[in-house]
């Protein structure tokens, strides 16, 4: 912002370049709890595509081939109902874990800032820490400035190659992702991707950082719809810390209460050092805190050295600290009405998707009846019917299945009654059902279908149809 | 191949567009400053409800260079796509373009494959499974609306699985027909051979060719007039495949076997045509949907599966 000492009016720019934030190195019970999750998620995301099954890939997403493979599960186009269910999952276990603990997602789990901690940890092995690295960037460009610099450039750059690589390996088989990478004989879609993905890394956490989260992403801007009086936030004690104010370190808590009148924070604006977006928490709860609770584990470090007790920068509610709730009747208001019922429709949506994929039957079948001729009278006055059987081995193995049809008396098949499929095929099956003279009603009758795996008791479908015997 | 009647619409259009992005470049200009009293709050000046109000912050200039460079993107892609009016784009991209591409490809693709079955002879590509299935799916896609899913036919619809044949049922005959097409014709008869009575007759007579139910007085002064059909039908009513002329004396009836349909087809004639499949599907595909049908009609024991 450039002001000229104008009294009447000044002229300010409305697009401002990024303030550089140099979060302070912070160590605690939730500083570990954040890179615990680094390491969980990272471990899944990085591994998963290294993991085989039956021959293949253990996760694959086979585009080409239009099948997800999960381990054992392969989804086909038909399942795409699954990720409605999936979504609706992950939406209301959203409403539920901000519900109860706020920005949790945000400061712990959420890929942008689990990669820009890995990037920050990276910036301070070639940079060094808080002090060391606003100092870099003050003095002028040297060659040890050049190398600590380009290190650490080389270095996101490999990282972020390396998680592009790995992205696309969910959806070409992993390995041969990198032989085709060592050769340089990558397709023109492959190399795209890497390359937008691993810009993507790069920029976004190498660069931007607490942009994506200040600007970009919704989350922050909906929070304040999500939260209420109930909802754990990263709370400063007000009443007890303030008035703030530096004070000398021996005795620090007598002078608070004596004299000085002082409250227990010292003005050592640690919670605003560590902070990676560059709030002050002590002004309350704002949009851009991401809830990484770093504030927390400074200023729980800062009162272990002052003597005073933990919890100046806590997780509590607005109730809580407002009604002076003890911890226990805090977590019992927690229990409210919204609670329970997100975690009623989440865990009926878990289970419904749970018990939907426990007893999956890998055999879709649907039945066209031919309308070209609605019925032909063959030999000994029988009505015959002609139908097209769509059936869909999922299963990746081959099996022979047992053709039956019912509903009327004399329905009987004209053709074969086994019919064979590959694995993960499908095959459109020509049928005919004769009925003998004089049975069933004129017009429409309901029949049904069955088809039954002879090598697997429970996989068999059934389906309904009409057979139609002409009116004369 | 305009979209509209007129061609100012698309030039209308297309300055709509035009004025769009360039405005958008203007706004983000515009807003670039902001005169600001010192001492004042930095508000956008509007309240709502109670006292609600907006501070009017900067906003991050690497979202302002975004904003510029969609803008810079925006006029490239119209100047390579067609999206101004009826400007085709400098690249002269088509939807139908692409879609003629994929099918070049997807032939390219395919053509060893069919090559493959295309130098064999039609009785072993029947007997191969893969050709089988290729031949099911190909039939139930192309010829199953005439000729229904079990190739048996209809009214009209000749059955592919039995042994009467009208144009021949040797594998090339049943190539060429897929190729060709076919169109039988059969003119009316009624006044060649008379009058109505005598159409009657002639039907009775050419029921008792094949030993179906028949008045054999009828049939007596029906063959007398029979002569007019010999022509075509052969003077033992066997047929004639050369002219697709039908063999009167079995019992399979492509247009209803009882007095009644006969009649109709003598004093009406038919008319039956199927379309040819050469340019539609190319030889290859034809030769394997060739196999299929003469496999319908030929017991063929299918060779064991690698």
């Amino acid at each position: 912002m450039s002001s000229k000492p104008a009294p009447q009016a000044a002229v300010i720019k409305m697009y401002a370049a990024r303030k550089e934030i140099y979060p302070r190195e912070v160590k605690g019970f939730y500083a570990n709890l954040r890179w615990a999750c680094v390491w969980i998620t990272q471990l899944v995301f990085y591994g998963l595509p290294w993991l085989s099954w039956n021959d293949r890939q253990a996760v694959l997403f086979d585009l080409g081939a239009r099948k997800f493979h999960i381990f054992g599960l392969t989804l086909w186009p038909q399942d795409f109902i699954y990720l409605a269910a999936l979504l609706i999952i992950a939406a209301f276990a959203l409403f539920l874990l901000t519900a109860i603990a706020g920005r949790i997602w945000c400061g712990y789990a959420c890929p942008q800032t689990v990669y820009t901690e890995i990037f920050m940890w990276i910036e301070r092995r070639f940079e060094g820490n808080r002090s060391a690295r606003m100092r870099l960037d003050r003095q002028p460009w040297s060659l040890s400035k050049l190398f600590r610099k380009s290190g650490k450039h080389l270095a996101w750059t490999g990282v972020a190659l390396w998680t592009g690589l790995t992205f696309v390996g969910y959806f070409t088989p992993m390995r041969e992702l990198l032989r085709e990478a060592a050769a340089f004989t990558l397709g023109p879609w492959e190399m795209f991707w890497i390359l937008f993905y691993g810009l993507a890394t790069y920029g976004n956490a190498g660069w931007l950082r607490e942009q994506v989260c200040k600007y970009m992403c919704p989350y922050a801007r909906f929070q304040s719809a999500m939260f209420d009086k109930d909802t754990l936030i990263i709370t400063y004690d007000g009443e007890r810390g303030e008035p703030r104010g530096a004070r000398a370190k021996q005795g620090a808590k007598q002078q608070a209460n004596e004299g000085r009148g002082l409250g227990d924070c010292i003005d050592c604006t640690m919670c605003v050092q560590v902070c990676p977006v560059d709030i002050d928490i002590r002004n309350g709860l704002q949009y851009e805190c991401i809830g990484c609770a770093a504030c927390i584990d400074a200023c729980n470090s800062v009162m272990d050295k002052v003597g005073s007790p933990r919890g100046l920068i806590r997780y509590a509610t607005e109730n809580a600290t407002k009604l002076h709730l003890s911890p226990r009747e805090m977590r019992t208001r927690m229990l409210r009405p919204r609670v329970l019922i997100y975690t009623a429709i989440f865990s009926a949506a878990v289970l419904a998707v749970g018990a939907s994929l426990a007893l999956r039957v890998p055999l879709k079948f649907d039945v066209i009846r031919d309308r070209g001729a609605l019925a032909r009278e063959v030999e000994e006055g029988a009505i015959e019917n002609v139908y097209r059987l769509q059936i869909m081995n999922t299963d990746e193995a081959a099996h022979r299945y047992r053709l039956t049809v019912t509903g009327i008396d004399s329905i009987a098949l004209a053709t074969s009654d086994e019919i064979e499929l590959e694995a993960a095929s499908s095959r459109a099956v020509p049928v005919r059902v004769r009925v003998g003279q004089g049975k069933g009603v004129p017009g429409s009758n309901a029949i049904r279908f069955e088809l039954q795996a002879l090598d697997a008791p429970n996989v068999h479908a059934v389906e309904k149809a009409v057979f139609y015997v002409p009116k004369h | 191949m305009a979209d509209f009647t007129n061609d100012f619409w698309g030039a209308y259009i297309a300055l709509l567009t035009l004025l769009g992005i360039a405005g958008c470049a203007v706004l983000l200009w515009a807003q670039s400053k902001c005169k600001v009293v010192p001492g004042g709050k930095e508000t956008t000046g509007h309240t709502w409800d109670e006292g609600l109000t907006e501070l009017n912050n900067p906003m991050p200039r690497w979202w302002m260079w975004l904003f510029y460079l969609t803008i810079v993107f925006s006029i490239g892609y119209l100047v390579l796509y067609p999206g101004l009016g009826i400007y085709a784009g400098k690249l002269g991209w088509e939807s139908a373009g692409e879609y003629k591409q994929e099918l070049k490809q997807a032939q390219a693709d395919y053509a060893p494959l069919f090559e493959k079955y295309l130098s064999q002879e039609i009785p072993a590509v029947a007997a191969d499974p893969r050709a089988h299935a290729i031949g099911e799916r190909l039939f139930l896609t192309y010829c199953a609306q005439c000729h229904g899913s079990d190739a048996r036919g209809s009214k009209g619809f000749p059955d592919l699985t039995d042994r009467d044949w009208l144009y021949g049922g040797t594998p090339d005959a049943i190539k060429q027909t897929i190729m060709e097409g076919r169109h039988g014709q059969m003119p009316p008869m009624a006044q060649a051979l008379g009058s109505d009575v005598d159409v009657e007759r002639v039907a009775h007579y050419v029921l008792s060719l094949s030993d179906s139910t028949h008045d054999p007085i009828k049939a007596v002064f029906g063959k007398q007039k029979y002569a007019a059909c010999m022509a075509c039908h052969g003077a033992d009513g066997r047929g004639n495949q050369a002219l697709g002329a039908p063999n009167l004396a079995d019992k399979v009836w492509l247009h209803g076997g009882g007095i009644e349909s006969v009649m109709a087809t003598i004093r009406k004639g038919r008319d039956n045509a199927m379309p040819p499949f050469k340019d539609f599907l190319g030889e290859a595909k034809v030769h394997v949907l060739a196999a299929y049908v003469w496999g319908q009609s030929n017991a063929t024991t299918l060779a064991q599966k690698q």
